[in-house]
């Protein structure tokens, strides 16, 4: 994979017709979406109408679920990241992901972000490294003293910022968000979101959500997928735009039920 | 609290559910009591039989074989030898110097074998732990009215000495140190084979095998192995360690020309059989390990970009070490009790010599506890008792030494 020289593209990640497939079953038909560089995406929608898979596809981790399989493109900066020639490591390096349920390494705070950063040959100075991550999670203060405790040893909020700190320090271009406040009280959700928005100014930002509130107050552009067909339904798009349209003027019926809580 | 009004289409069954809960409690406290008691039965058995009265008459008196008043116990190592050059025949005392010359001998070894081929004591009549407390005087008389000659003590079969002496076929010398050490060789052998292969097939079979036809064979076929029996592997073992590979087995093509090596039945041949034998065990249980580390952690370390073998070897092994750790001790405490295919293997059941090498003949200690007990004479029925106790402290020990390692791994974090 290769970055073109001539002036970036201001989109980063492009599907064109992407189908998803677990095994036989498609679970996802049809997507067109444009992440847009240095903004926050947000995909919305019940659950099970694919949400998470659709994440998953963008950094290839579906890969690592038994019998997946996509039709259509995935394009990063113009790139097919499904090409023959594309190492999916690479891909996962530079598109990092967050998960929904914190999940730190069983290591130290320090080890946590340090063997992150060692694995892809970093030889700068660590400590360094270590604490401008930390800082730019919003989280140095609270664990500056016990960067030698296990990462496991935080509270949830914190663990999460962690692995958001782990995530950024290998700095990638595009971070996956996928419901990582979901496991989280209102004020520990409240610092993820502010951080998004700290973190957009050097990242572009997709994240998957069941909080409508959190999607309308963090983000820039949203997605709303929904279940759809006969017989066996399958997710799909039924509409991107800005945020503040598909809350406020929503093309589809369907997403102006969702949006305003008469879903169903 | 106040009594509920009936609800309508509710059977108010509270006091039938809970009377069925306090029987499913009793049968379930049943079970682990009768398991206890099974273990205190086995226990008692083995320790009745290991200690008690013994009554015994020496061929030769070892006062008469006081030299200058010193008695048989205080007379130096050159007397002694000198007393058995003198009793034995010229023919006997040679074949021992040369099985080990003499000026390399301890003089304990030599005293023993002063007992053993002289005074010759001969035990005439063996009572168990619970007669010998409870019917001492009864014992007493009944030995002096039928052996008048012979004398009566009370002696514990597990001793020290026990322990330390080489095997000899006689009761009151024998010991178990061969077979201690022959067991020791065996199971490491047996480790050295079966840890590695088995923690690398389990690895591959967890993390890089697809899951298709040939695959899901191999796996059926691998739990089916864990059930073959014992003594199928000892067939095998012999078709394979001892016949095919015997220049290997016996040192040959190593340049070893030992002369108490016969053929391929070797240490080396009994723990590779052996090792074969705990492979699926091992195998098994390392995959069950590794597919416990949770799915999370796999994708914390995927999700940011590293490969395969980056987290098999940074994550997946680590957490799935302590499992993998537990399954090898449960793999070496069944190894180190067969019994069966090491008697088809060939171990040797009357060795005296210590195995020294990877080519040694060997013998070990459920083997000699099954040559012991296969004895019509009851000293030897105390003699297996002894070892078998030997055999259980053994076996703790390992096992608690591996929960240290097994501890010191998972504290980590």
């Amino acid at each position: 994979m290769t970055t073109n020289n001539t002036p970036e593209p201001q989109y980063v990640l492009e599907t064109h017709d992407l189908d998803i497939y677990y095994g036989t079953f498609k679970a996802v038909t049809g997507v067109n979406m444009k992440v847009e560089r240095n903004k926050i995406t947000a995909i919305i929608g019940p659950s099970g109408c694919g949400k998470s898979t659709l994440l998953r596809a963008f950094n290839r981790m579906n890969e690592l679920y038994a019998g997946t399989s996509i039709k259509g493109t995935i394009t990063f900066y113009g790139d097919d990241i499904y090409a023959k020639d594309v190492d999916p490591v690479e891909v996962r390096y530079r598109i990092g992901m967050v998960f929904q349920k914190p999940n730190p390494f069983p290591k130290s705070i320090y080890e946590n972000i340090a063997w992150t950063a060692r694995i892809h040959g970093y030889k700068g100075d660590m400590d360094e490294l270590v604490e401008s991550s930390l800082q730019q999670a919003a989280l140095w203060d609270e664990v500056k003293d016990k960067l030698g405790q296990s990462g496991l040893s935080l509270s949830g909020g914190q663990q999460q910022r962690l692995c958001i700190a782990r995530a950024i320090s290998i700095k990638p271009e595009v971070i996956l968000m996928d419901e990582p406040a979901s496991a989280l009280d209102p004020i520990a959700t409240l610092k993820i979101e502010e951080l998004m928005q700290e973190l957009k100014k050097n990242y572009t930002i997709t994240i998957v959500t069941h909080n409508m509130q959190q999607a309308a107050r963090a983000s820039d552009y949203t997605a709303m997928m929904m279940l759809s067909g006969e017989g066996e339904r399958s997710g799909t798009m039924i509409e991107f735009d800005e945020t503040h349209r598909i809350f406020t003027n929503p093309k589809d019926k369907r997403t102006e039920d969702y949006v305003t809580g008469r879903f169903g | 609290m106040r009594e509920r009004s009936i609800v309508q289409g509710f059977d108010n069954n509270l006091g039938a559910r809970n009377r069925k809960g306090v029987i499913w409690h009793i049968v379930f406290q049943t079970s682990t009591v009768v398991g206890i008691l099974a273990l205190i039965a086995l226990m008692l058995n083995v320790i009745n039989s290991a200690f008690g009265y013994v009554a015994y008459e020496a061929k030769v008196d070892p006062d008469s074989l006081a030299v200058d008043g010193t008695s048989l116990e205080n007379q130096s190592k050159e007397q002694l030898v000198a007393l058995l050059q003198s009793t034995l025949s010229s023919g006997a005392y040679n074949k021992l110097n040369n099985e080990e010359p003499f000026e390399s001998r301890s003089r304990e070894e030599v005293y023993q074998l002063v007992v053993e081929r002289i005074v010759r004591p001969q035990v005439v009549e063996v009572w168990n732990l619970w007669p010998s407390l409870t019917q001492a005087d009864n014992i007493r008389v009944t030995v002096a009215q039928d052996h008048p000659e012979a004398e009566l003590d009370f002696i514990s079969w597990l001793t020290y000495d026990f322990v330390s002496r080489p095997q000899t076929s006689e009761p009151f010398t024998a010991g178990v140190r061969t077979a201690i050490l022959g067991s020791l060789w065996t199971i490491m052998f047996t480790i050295l084979l079966a840890f590695p292969i088995g923690v690398g097939a389990a690895i591959y079979l967890e993390e890089y095998a697809s899951d298709n036809w040939l695959n899901r064979i191999i796996q059926t076929n691998i739990n089916n192995l864990a059930g073959v029996p014992s003594i199928v592997y000892g067939i095998l073992g012999l078709a394979i360690f001892v016949r095919t590979l015997e220049p290997f087995t016996s040192g040959k093509i190593f340049g070893v020309e030992n002369i108490t090596s016969e053929n391929g039945r070797t240490v080396l041949a009994a723990g590779l059989t052996l090792g074969l034998l705990v492979l699926p065990i091992i195998i098994i249980n390392a995959r069950e390990a590794i597919r416990a580390v949770p799915r999370s952690l796999r994708n914390a370390s995927y999700g940011v970009g590293a490969t395969k073998w980056q987290t098999v070897w940074s994550h997946v092994l680590p957490n799935a070490l302590p499992g993998i750790l537990t399954g090898t001790i449960l793999a070496a405490s069944r190894a180190i009790g067969e019994t069966a295919p090491l008697v088809v293997v060939g171990a040797s059941t009357a060795i005296s010599f210590d195995p020294s090498s990877p080519f040694s003949k060997f013998t070990t200690l459920p083997i000699q506890i099954y040559q012991w007990t296969s004895r019509p004479q009851d000293e030897f029925r105390s003699l297996a008792a002894a070892a078998i106790l030997v055999l259980l402290v053994l076996l703790l020990s390992l096992n608690a030494s591996a929960v240290l390692l097994r501890n010191r791994f998972s504290r980590r974090f």
